[in-house]
């Protein structure tokens, strides 16, 4: 399955395709895909600031959700790039949005360093880390797919998961948009979000 | 404005754009072009050094690796996007072949120099010096300058310069609402 195929559905048609074809690619060795029902649920995680944040404070208002992590050198500051553009198109409409930014490396990625790193971005961009327990009910809840692959040196990287979801302000998943999305496409997605 | 301040306005602009532009640099028959390193965030890990790579020779050679002064290590990585979103980037076993009478390209969406535990931030306009290391060719220092995508045809200021990638990458253009300015991504149209 290509890309393409995801990019045209990414935003408009992953709640339709719930429980059709897409469940049947799931394979017990694949990644877990998040078109399938029940995205999201329960967790208590801990902001930029230290503070608890849990699934209730993401209640209220729509949410945009990004999972990566910091020692990421493209694909995560790219892609929080693009959302900190679209915050700014958005205007003051931008505030009634909840924009997250949740690390998977959460052994490297402290609050403290999730608020210097979110600082580069749009100020609206909340920073979510945990312990890995935490981060693994998230993860799960949110189908998704994170591993740590050791690389010469010590050190290592993160395969993981890269849609952005879009929640409800009743944290139903009301879409994904996938990386590399045309800025039109996911600017038409957020405005349909906040139509609500 | 007088002709003559104007035409010293225009040799300074002409001067400044001139500065701006990474000229190639040999290395045996290996030709390096368009090297560009992507901008920071604030306390950032890692950052993504690109380039491209051009083998005039009869045999093969192989780009295994690199240093800097300004970062603890570098690597030769390779990022890769699977069918179901699933973002990888792994080390490029035994370097990154060049193969003779091709150009290979370190571009966004393919191989990066992954520049681990950068000293300080790399802010646009700034430098980052770079020894690449080359199986037979040996080493070469390159400097790299870091911008919002490759600035060998084009001034660094201004966004988008020619160029594009094999590994069907793009420079992205300056956009609103970045506090770190504007780095290149897959998607460049404006919102
Ligand atoms: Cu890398």
């Amino acid at each position: 399955m290509n890309r393409r195929f995801f990019m045209s559905v990414g935003v408009a048609g992953a709640a339709a395709l719930v429980g059709i074809g897409e469940y049947l690619m799931i394979t017990q060795n694949a990644p877990p895909s998040p078109f399938t029902s029940g995205v999201g649920g329960a967790f208590s995680l801990v902001d930029d600031n230290s503070k608890r944040f849990t699934s209730r404070d993401l209640l209220g208002k729509p949410a945009m959700i990004y999972f990566g992590y910091t020692f990421c050198p493209e694909v995560c500051p790219t892609t929080l790039t693009h959302m900190s553009a679209w915050l700014h198109a958005l205007g003051p409409e931008a505030t009634k949005l909840r924009t997250v930014f949740v690390t998977i490396d959460p052994a490297r990625d402290t609050a403290a360093k999730m608020k210097e790193y979110l600082s580069g971005f749009d100020p609206n961009i909340i920073g979510l880390t945990g312990t890995p327990a935490e981060i693994a009910t998230i993860a799960r809840d949110y189908k998704v797919y994170y591993k740590k692959v050791p690389i010469p040196g010590g050190s290592y990287t993160m395969d993981h998961s890269s849609f952005i979801y879009l929640m409800t302000a009743k944290g139903k998943l009301d879409g994904l948009i996938s990386y590399g999305e045309p800025d039109t496409k996911a600017m038409a997605a957020l405005r349909r979000l906040l139509r609500g | 404005m007088t002709k003559m301040t104007r035409a010293l306005a225009v040799a300074g602009a002409m001067m400044l754009a001139g500065s701006a532009f990474a000229q190639p640099v040999q290395l045996g028959t290996l030709t390096i072009t368009s090297p560009w390193v992507r901008p920071t965030p604030p306390g950032a890990p890692s950052a993504a050094g690109y380039l491209s790579i051009v083998n005039h020779g009869a045999a093969e050679d192989r780009l295994v690796g690199a240093t800097t002064p300004d970062a603890a290590s570098v690597q030769v990585h390779e990022m890769s996007m699977t069918g179901n979103g699933v973002m990888k980037m792994r080390p490029v076993p035994g370097g990154l072949a060049i193969p003779p009478g091709r150009t290979v390209t370190l571009a966004p969406d393919g191989y990066h120099l992954m520049i681990i535990g950068p000293r300080q931030e790399f802010k646009p306009g700034e430098r980052v010096p770079v020894t690449l290391v080359f199986k037979h060719a040996g080493k070469v220092a390159v400097s790299f300058p870091v911008a919002n995508g490759p600035v060998a045809n084009g001034p660094v200021a201004n966004g988008p310069a020619a160029g594009g990638s094999a590994a069907g990458g793009q420079a992205g253009g300056a956009m609103p609402g970045m506090t770190m300015g504007a780095m290149p991504g897959k998607a460049p149209a404006k919102p």
